[in-house]
């Protein structure tokens, strides 16, 4: 099979090569880039938090008429009415553990620090972020302790989140510990959390931070600390019997209001479940690559329904000439080919120009939005689709087209 | 070819009418009179990207401008979230969310009131324990009678209800931005005076940010700390209070530098809200690139639209010849081809709208349901639909009625 009648022959129909070409160069373009933000949406959404996300829930109270104060007899009264409830939910039968913590991975609030490995070291090491908690914290998140030791009970304070004392023990993640200390000897050594010194007892498997929209290079550099925070919204981290979760949740919120009824606790933002939790976080996420999935597909179905559509008007314009090849002894299957080695050749330089403008394309997101430049093997892949998708619509109109009988070329256009 | 113009005017519609929701002006009529004060309060080591001083103030900056009040309006804003005690034996207490403000707030944004007014000059002083409700709290508490003059409890205080608001909840939250990152809630519960609030300790709910560590604790530690925890509005109603403002506050920079306070040169700014809720990137990222990526599938079907109407028109060259023979002028077959077009895309159009309204319908599954909420289907948007539909169409339907137009009517009727 040779190139040039076919080329010739393209040279009749400039304006609707130029059109399909288009068509493809755009699609391909507009769906690498699409299925780039995907896959990071996706990755960003599959990232692990650490915990023991299936059991796990958390519940966040207000106490009215809690005194506003920050003297000692006001923390000292918030910090017994958390105590009392810890202790209430403890009772709890569905409940397998409880801590006094203000974060969870994903539920947004997040307390954020930058950490020196010296005093008075300009740029921090590192920013983290904080989980305050008591010594119950580790096993109820099911964090994995990984060296060195967990908070003990008489290590626990209590202030408010205003307050600048620095608790004189610390536990960080992994990653941040490898970031801190590269050759793995962070155990022990003293740390400097805006200028204030703590010692570093223990190092936790990966653990996120509490927010999951900061997308980030520290979002697995955590630091725990043994502190109960006082304030007229307290937070606690609980975790359920396997398989219990539901009734643990009514039971918890049973026990609270049993205990104290003087609190607010809405369904909204009181009783929290990590998949609700996980939900409320990703769902922007979800959303996006859903949206752009949906895009693609109808992109793709358009672009072939194009092509389709085009080669039939061909195919319809052409029988004659069609039919004296056959008559000349043209094979059934050397129509068919002729049809798909003309798309392919289309379908190539429109691919060749929707690399360009993908490329582009990425680069001004890149300008324009926190994006990553888009890799390689997504215009390769995404290239190789596109000819796929062009020879598979081309299928049915040149395979019609090789179904044209001879005779046609005795008869009059 | 329908079925394509209709999927690709829906896709470009749902997505605009999301961006729309999120980037529509809160206060159209008088946000170009509206300002946001920014000063340099943390020098060169606390400065944002491009230079950017923080985007809200500390409390002694906060204060020294309402001191000063240079503006025909201004009101320091800071987010409160106390708890209401219903006077209804045996009800449960209410968490409710809202804002310490001035009395220059309330005519600043034209707030919309149901009963009563704001406080005046003297109430923010006196630090009077006056609030103002929104209607849904005025439901909860007073059935929706007009309270003004009755007193609420909040957090074991009573305060005098002077006002009720109609339904106010602007969105974008214009006024507190750096808390609320510009959408969500129901809308504020109540506003008090900013500086009874703090003399009753009544702590910040928003968002702090802080370049050192507080030197002491607690809410008194934060208003003495450089962090930044304070909205701050002003309004200026023409070009010159505007420059007059600005080098107000570089004069007041300045003062700060000469005072020792500062050691920097000063790095000001004082953007109108259109400007400040772009600074801030209220309308999310993720909603401008999807409505480019909707922008691409209408370019698409569109080019697939060219395609298929150059097939379909020349498909007919037979009876465009015939037409032209019988003396039918260039006009004639412009128009009939045209029309033809236009045609397509109204039926176009009308698919769009059906799936406009299923693509709406269904942002609120993937979307966050704050921006969910504010997507609607409208009669503007509904025309938009149609229109752009139509008009898309004409201009894919131009170029294969032009090739029509050019078919030769002695080729077409010789061969046949």
């Amino acid at each position: 099979m040779r190139f040039h009648p076919i080329i010739a022959a393209l040279k009749q129909h400039k304006a609707g090569v130029v059109l399909i070409a288009l068509q493809i160069a755009l699609t391909l373009a507009i769906v690498s880039n699409a299925v780039h933000i995907i896959v990071q949406r996706l990755d960003r959404v599959s990232r692990p938090t650490g915990v023991d996300e299936a059991n796990l829930f958390r519940v966040s109270t207000l106490f009215v008429g809690a005194p506003l104060g920050d003297d000692k007899a006001s923390l000292d009264k918030l910090d017994a009415l958390q105590l009392s409830d810890v202790d209430a939910l403890r009772h709890v039968p569905d409940v397998v553990s409880v801590s006094a913590s203000n974060a969870m991975p994903l539920q947004g609030g997040i307390w954020v620090g930058g950490v020196s490995v010296k005093p008075n070291q300009k740029t921090p090491t590192s920013t983290f972020g904080y989980y305050y908690g008591d010594e119950q914290m580790i096993k109820t998140l099911g964090v994995r302790l990984i060296a060195g030791r967990n908070f003990n009970a008489g290590e626990v304070i209590h202030h408010t989140i205003n307050d600048t004392s620095m608790s004189p023990v610390s536990i960080v993640s992994k990653h941040l510990a490898d970031k801190l200390y590269p050759h793995g000897d962070v155990l022990g050594k003293t740390v400097y959390i805006d200028n204030k010194p703590t010692t570093v007892i223990g190092i936790v498997d990966a653990l996120q931070i509490s927010n999951a929209s900061f997308h980030v290079t520290w979002d697995y550099d955590t630091v725990m600390q043994p502190v109960r925070l006082s304030g007229a919204v307290a937070n606690y981290a609980l975790r359920a019997k396997p398989g219990r979760l539901r009734e643990a949740l009514r039971e918890s919120r049973a026990a609270l209001f049993a205990a104290d009824p003087m609190r607010v606790m809405p369904a909204s933002w009181g009783l929290l479940s990590m998949a609700e939790i996980r939900d409320k976080a990703y769902r922007g996420d979800r959303g996006m690559a859903i949206l752009m999935m949906g895009v693609c597909v109808v992109l793709l179905g358009v672009t072939a329904a194009g092509i389709v559509g085009l080669t039939s008007f061909w195919v319809g314009q052409r029988r004659r000439q069609i039919g004296v090849r056959r008559a000349l002894g043209a094979r059934r299957i050397d129509i068919l080919r002729y049809f798909q080695i003309e798309n392919l050749l289309i379908a190539s330089a429109g691919v060749v120009i929707g690399v360009l403008l993908a490329q582009g394309l990425s680069l001004w997101l890149m300008s324009h939005y926190e994006m990553p430049r888009i890799p390689v093997t997504y215009l390769l892949v995404g290239a190789v689709a596109l000819l796929m998708i062009g020879q598979m619509a081309v299928f049915v109109p040149a395979r019609r087209a090789s179904l044209v009988p001879p005779v046609e070329a005795t008869r009059a256009a | 070819m329908v079925l394509a113009i209709g999927v690709g005017v829906a896709a470009s519609m749902t997505t605009y009418s999301v961006f729309r929701a999120v980037s529509g002006d809160p206060i159209p009529w008088k946000s170009s009179k509206l300002f946001v004060p920014q000063i340099d309060m943390w020098g060169p080591s606390g400065r944002g990207p491009n230079g950017e001083p923080p985007d809200s103030l500390d409390y002694a900056d906060a204060m020294a401008l309402m001191r000063d009040h240079r503006a025909k309006r201004q009101s320091a804003i800071y987010a409160v979230a106390p708890s209401v005690i219903p006077t209804t034996k045996g009800s449960q207490p209410v968490n409710v969310s809202g804002y310490g403000v001035y009395s220059g707030f309330f005519p600043m944004v034209d707030a919309p009131f149901l009963f009563g007014s704001g406080w005046n000059a003297d109430a923010d002083a006196a630090r009077s324990a006056v609030v103002v409700i929104s209607s849904t709290l005025n439901d909860q508490l007073f059935g929706g009678h007009d309270s003004v003059g009755k007193t609420i409890d909040i957090e074991g205080k009573d305060y005098r209800v002077v006002g009720v608001l109609n339904h106010w909840n602007p969105q974008p939250i214009f006024f507190d931005v750096s808390d609320t990152g510009g959408f969500g809630g129901d809308g504020p519960d109540l506003f008090l005076p900013f500086e009874r609030g703090v003399a009753v300790g009544m702590p910040n709910s928003g968002s702090q940010n802080c370049d050192a560590m507080p030197t002491s604790s607690g809410f008194v530690g934060l208003q003495q700390s450089s962090c930044v925890w304070i909205s701050y509005l002003v309004e200026l109603d023409d070009a010159t209070s505007v420059s007059r403002y600005r080098s107000y506050l570089d004069g007041y920079a300045d003062a700060q530098q000469a005072a020792g306070r500062f050691t920097w040169a000063k790095n000001n700014r004082l953007r109108d809200v259109p400007a400040f809720m772009d600074f801030e990137h209220v309308v999310p990222d993720d909603t401008r690139v999807s409505l480019l990526v909707a922008l691409g599938l209408l370019v698409v079907c569109l080019v697939n639209t060219v395609g298929l109407l150059l097939a379909k028109f020349l498909r007919r060259s037979g009876e465009i010849g015939v037409r032209r023979a019988l003396g039918a002028p260039r006009q004639a077959i412009y128009a009939q081809f045209l029309i033809e077009a236009g045609t397509v895309g109204a039926a176009g159009g009308v698919l769009g709208l059906l799936l406009t309204g299923v693509g709406v319908a269904s942002v609120s599954l993937v979307l966050p349901p704050y921006i969910a909420a504010l997507a609607k289907v409208d009669f503007s948007l509904l025309a938009l639909t149609l229109v752009l539909a139509i008009v898309a169409t004409l201009l894919a339907g131009l170029y294969p009625t032009f090739r029509a137009s050019r078919v030769q009517p002695a080729w077409q009727l010789k061969s046949n």
